[in-house]
């Protein structure tokens, strides 16, 4: 445990009350925007802290995480799973199983019941793998909003049948040919599109990134992962996991996941996009291979090249593939709460035909990385342990690419 | 010392409004940086704006965007554009130079190791675009500590509680980004800045600037009628773009324009 935690627990203060009124997360977060931008980022501070407290606002986004989600997702003893890995008994949380396939629909879901109260009429969203795309697209189509999504040209060729189902729902797609095509271009894009119609426009961010209170909002709408876990664990098990495992793209899962728990003793294991190796530089691990710089609005771990600029990452599962992370997760890595590593895309992809074909259950790429660390985890636990995966999508997207990498033309 | 309020003050008493061109450092070459900045200042130039080139340069518009990786292309780094600051300093020791970009090469550079070296060089205004004041620390400090103005932006979005703010940072001038967007857009409306300039005015007596959206001389004039200088970027740009692989041609077109804008908003201003 470092020194900085050891500090924080013997005064007993809380991990979760983060980030402060400026939106740090210790040296992290902020709002790092060009001018323009500060006062849209201002009045949707003011905007989410009035909803935050709403009572009217939280009924409304309950009923709907209820009958339109689906929520609570269930937690799901991997049985089978668990016999093979001998060790910790393997929960998964069903995120998978939230309408559109993935954990992605809750916050998008919340930010657009905020975008109606600060009666916008267009909702903007970048994407990378196209879940949180189809999350904003199908919450723009329940609620009657004009809806327009960026998507890295590189991201919509990998991800086709998402760019489909987006323009099923009405979804203006449009594909970003900046940089290196992919999330972080997309998000730039988004950003540019925001400052010019800032009246009429909310800019619905994917993950708990960018200027403060994206962070910070976004891990709220989120926090019902953890919280349901907590519930569901204490009534299977009739107590707290010894540890949770997610993957860390810009982090939303695993923040959703590990929010509750923060002050608890249970071990936390956020897991990055190791791509070919961290030794290839072929990989999406900013915690784990970054260092503290400014993108995107906030200040956190960035993979970038000895003169501050931003690096293409690879990695095989669109979602992860993103050069920065949340701020929080930067800050839960320095004061040690949280350990970050990383699994490979072949590792990954092992991971992804285990669960396929031991629970029937197939998941996203993004999540068969948490899956891979838990698979090596549960083996060095005690079988009285138990721990919880976030199955943090659905793996339906993913058949051309998983096709593709075995050679298989579908 | 920044050579910024001279150069104001100068100009102040001449009647005249700043004609502020900005180019990417980099763009289309590194070797072409240096020959363009004299071209600019012998066209007419009062202060030259030198972009840092960024990879991920969130608010600009696709023709600076296009010219970042141009820049990139080649390689060219903070220490590079410090670099061609310097060269043109030999020759040029009056017109003031500012450096417009982002926080990230900075922050990798070093904060203090970043001010030393710019102030050593001959830089006299560092505008960060996605810097804050809020963010400002350490970086706006240590500027002013080396004799660099830190340089703001103002947006129509800004409240007058910021612009008090923003105006308490600031120093040699300060940036009013004339329309709601990103750089090189065109959508500007003079007589909407007139009104927030005269807002701006009253918060501050550093000298204001306009730019995004200047697209021509028309523009430029109309600007330099109300402002204290006026900011040219995308539009040069976009020639710097048109010309670039045609080294004797680009200083003469670039050149040509700039005075275009410089006759326009001296005849605007008499």
């Amino acid at each position: 445990m470092s020194r900085a935690l050891e500090k924080t627990a013997s005064f007993r203060e809380s991990l979760r009350r983060v980030p402060d009124a400026n939106g740090h997360f210790g040296a992290y977060g902020g709002r790092f925007v060009a001018e323009t931008l500060m006062g849209p980022v201002e009045a949707l501070r003011l905007a989410y802290a009035q909803c935050r407290r709403d009572a009217d606002f939280q009924t409304e986004l309950q009923r709907d995480l209820r009958d339109f989600v689906g929520r609570p997702s269930p937690l799901y003893l991997a049985e089978r799973l668990t016999g093979e890995c001998r060790g910790a008994r393997i929960y998964l949380k069903r995120e998978d199983l939230d309408h559109t396939g993935a954990h992605k629909i809750n916050n998008a879901l919340g930010q657009a019941l905020l975008a109606k109260r600060m009666h916008k009429t267009r909702l903007i969203a970048e994407t990378g793998a196209g879940q949180h795309g189809v999350a904003t697209a199908t919450v723009a189509a329940r609620f009657g909003f004009e809806c327009v999504v960026y998507m890295g040209e590189e991201d919509m060729r990998r991800q086709a049948i998402n760019v489909y189902r987006m323009k099923l729902l009405g979804a203006k797609v449009v594909p970003v040919t900046s940089g290196s095509r992919t999330l972080k271009d997309a998000l730039n894009e988004a950003m540019r599109d925001w400052v010019a119609n800032v009246d009429s426009t909310f800019y619905v961010i994917g993950t708990v990134a960018g200027p403060h209170p994206y962070p910070m909002m976004v891990r709220d709408f989120h926090a019902c992962i953890g919280e349901e876990t907590r519930r569901q664990a204490l009534s299977a098990e009739g107590r707290l996991p010894d540890a949770l495992v997610a993957c860390v793209g810009g982090g939303s899962n695993a923040i959703g996941l590990f929010h509750a728990f923060l002050d608890d003793d249970v071990k936390l294991y956020g897991v990055e996009a190791g791509g070919e190796g961290l030794a290839s530089g072929k990989h999406a691990a900013s915690l784990s291979a970054g260092r503290s710089g400014v993108l995107h609005g906030n200040r956190t771990y960035l993979l970038e090249d000895a003169a501050g600029q931003i690096r293409e990452t690879h990695s095989i599962s669109a979602g992860l593939d993103y050069p920065g992370v949340g701020p929080e997760h930067a800050w839960l890595k320095d004061i040690g709460r949280v350990t970050y590593d990383t699994v490979t895309d072949t590792q990954a992809l092992q991971a992804f035909h285990a669960l396929t074909r031991k629970e029937g259950i197939m998941p996203a790429l993004e999540s068969a990385h948490a899956l891979a660390y838990a698979m090596q985890l549960a083996p060095r636990m005690q079988p009285e342990q138990f721990l919880v995966v976030n199955l943090s999508g659905r793996g339906d997207k993913d058949i051309d690419t998983v096709a593709r990498h075995e050679g298989i033309e579908l | 010392m920044s050579r910024l309020a001279p150069r104001f003050a100068e100009l102040r008493r001449a009647g005249r409004a700043a004609l502020v061109p900005y180019i990417t450092a980099g763009d289309p070459d590194k070797s072409a940086s240096v020959p363009l900045m004299h071209a600019l200042v012998k066209a007419g130039a009062d202060v030259l704006e030198l972009g840092v080139p960024f990879s991920d340069p969130m608010a600009d518009g696709p023709v600076i965007q296009r010219a970042c990786v141009r820049a990139l292309k080649h390689g060219t780094t903070l220490a590079d554009v410090l670099g061609m600051v310097r060269e043109f300093r030999r020759t040029d020791a009056r017109t003031p130079v500012v450096l417009m970009g982002y926080l990230n090469p900075v922050e990798a550079f070093g904060t203090e190791a970043f001010t030393v070296a710019a102030a050593e060089a001959g830089v006299d205004g560092v505008l960060s675009v996605d810097m804050p004041p809020e963010e400002a620390v350490p970086l706006a400090g240590l500027l002013r500590a080396r004799g660099i103005d830190p340089v703001f932006l103002l947006a129509p979005t800004t409240d007058a509680a910021r612009l008090q703010r923003i105006c308490e940072t600031a120093a040699g001038f300060v940036y009013y980004v004339a329309l709601k967007g990103v750089t090189g857009a065109a959508n500007l409306d003079v007589a909407e800045v007139r009104r927030r300039l005269e807002v701006v005015r009253r918060a501050t007596r550093l000298p204001v600037g306009v730019g995004f959206g200047v697209r021509d001389a028309h523009s430029a004039a109309q600007l330099a009628s109300v402002a204290d200088a006026v900011v040219v970027g995308s539009a040069i740009v976009d020639r710097v773009e048109e010309f670039g692989h045609r080294r004797a041609e680009l200083l003469t077109q670039v050149g040509a324009f700039v005075s275009e804008l410089r006759q326009a908003m001296d005849a605007a201003r008499v």
